[in-house]
């Protein structure tokens, strides 16, 4: 019994440093460089990334042996789909403001690497409990790390964070930080901060572990190994 | 006539699909490591954006609208992609082999990509007209398939280059990424 509460809470933090979904396995770049202009704007899709990742690993791993391994691709789509539209009823209806700001990247949440290789790696073959704390530790993960993010740019880019003005940067904003661009060159800054910190010899490549299709694409010889 | 030309010309430069809106960024940082492989998934992804706003253009405005269940986009929406992938998939096996040599690698990898998605979703949220639709993503699948190119050439001189050791690797990938991206902002002028 000790024996399984130690490996749940192993399951539980592993995402959150060790295994960081966003700044270690470098999976749902879309929505990591995408929303984070500002640091509310990440806690929110955070939590509405995990709340779907919750409830599509609790759903895929009820389901594990029912659904036919052929068929398992287009049928987690569904349950996530159907996570991703019920997560913007909610918005919608609740917080108005955060749905105005995410608009489409609510939506293709359905689409997150993170959510569907969490399914196909974790929830396809592990028990209810242990996948639900997975998706938690996941999702806390990802939420950090976005928050991480819109910080930075937030404070750099606008001069402000979470509605508190920051001294010097208030009056000279470096707006590149809050466009595309500005995007682009946080992330790779944060990982390479990671990187230094942790010792790691920096990752070559994205990680294709949480690809759904990384089985059939190496298969072809693709650029996924 | 005029309005179908800015949105080709937004689609493509100014509202760039991977350098401003971050889709597709997978692909882009992935599969654009060699100039020929690039065209290839640009030219994948066009194809399969053109043939999803076909099919998905209809289904919302001719079955989901008309019964009130426009909530069903998304659910529906992916289903029809994916289904979609694997016919082209199966469909150029059989009839275009040649085709299929150069595209059949990257069409598997386009279901999940949030740029395909992204803009069937687009197209609706911006209340475009079926024709509008179809150069939205033809101009959203050219922009994608120009920044994977121009982008390959420049992951090539990134391999030369004398990179810090904590640098190699996506870091400077994404570093590179955003002052392709600076570069692409000088087009945001272009329309008022």
């Amino acid at each position: 019994m000790a024996e399984n509460k130690t490996s749940l809470g192993k399951e539980l933090t592993k995402g959150i440093v060790k295994e960081n979904p966003t700044l270690v396995m470098l999976l749902g770049m879309c929505p990591t460089l995408a929303v984070t202009t500002q640091a509310k704007n990440g806690i929110g899709m955070g939590l509405a990334t995990t709340f779907v990742l919750l409830g599509s690993n609790i759903v895929v791993s009820l389901l594990r042996k029912v659904i036919p391994d052929k068929v398992r691709i287009p049928a987690f789509i569904v349950i996530i789909a159907s996570f991703v539209t019920l997560i913007g009823f909610l918005l919608e209806g609740f917080l108005p403001d955060l749905y105005d700001s995410l608009g489409i990247y609510l939506t293709l949440i359905t689409v997150n690497c993170i959510i569907f290789g969490r399914a196909e790696m974790f929830a396809s073959k592990n028990g209810i409990v242990a996948s639900a704390c997975d998706a938690i530790g996941m999702g806390i993960g990802f939420t950090l790390a976005l928050f991480l993010m819109g910080s930075v740019r937030e404070m750099i880019g606008a001069g402000q964070w979470l509605g508190m003005s920051i001294p010097v940067l208030h009056s000279n904003p470096m707006l590149l930080f809050i466009m595309p661009a500005g995007g682009f060159f946080t992330l790779g800054m944060i990982i390479a901060a990671v990187n230094k910190l942790s010792n790691k010899k920096p990752p070559q490549e994205l990680g294709c572990k949480g690809c759904p299709n990384a089985d059939s694409c190496s298969k072809n010889g693709g650029e996924c190994k | 006539m005029k309005s179908m030309f800015v949105i080709l010309l937004s689609a493509m430069l100014t509202d760039n699909f991977v350098l401003s809106k971050f889709m597709g960024i997978c692909p882009f940082l992935g599969v654009s490591k060699k100039l020929d492989s690039a065209s290839g998934m640009g030219l994948a992804v066009t194809f399969v954006m053109i043939c999803a706003t076909l099919v998905t253009y209809p289904i919302h405005h001719g079955i989901l609208v008309p019964n009130d269940l426009e909530y069903f986009d998304t659910v529906v929406f992916i289903l029809v992609i994916a289904l979609f992938v694997q016919l082209v998939e199966t469909m150029l096996k059989k009839c275009v082999p040649s085709l299929y040599k150069s595209l059949g690698v990257y069409l598997p990898l386009i279901t999940t990509n949030c740029a395909v998605l992204g803009v069937t979703v687009l197209n609706i949220d911006n209340a475009y007209s079926f024709g509008d639709s179809i150069i939205n993503a033809l101009g959203g699948g050219l922009g994608f398939m120009l920044a994977l190119v121009i982008f390959s050439g420049v992951r090539r001189k990134l391999e030369y280059a004398d990179i810090p050791e904590t640098f190699k690797g996506v870091p400077a990938t994404l570093i590179a990424a955003s002052i392709v991206s600076v570069s692409f902002m000088g087009f945001s002028g272009l329309f008022n």
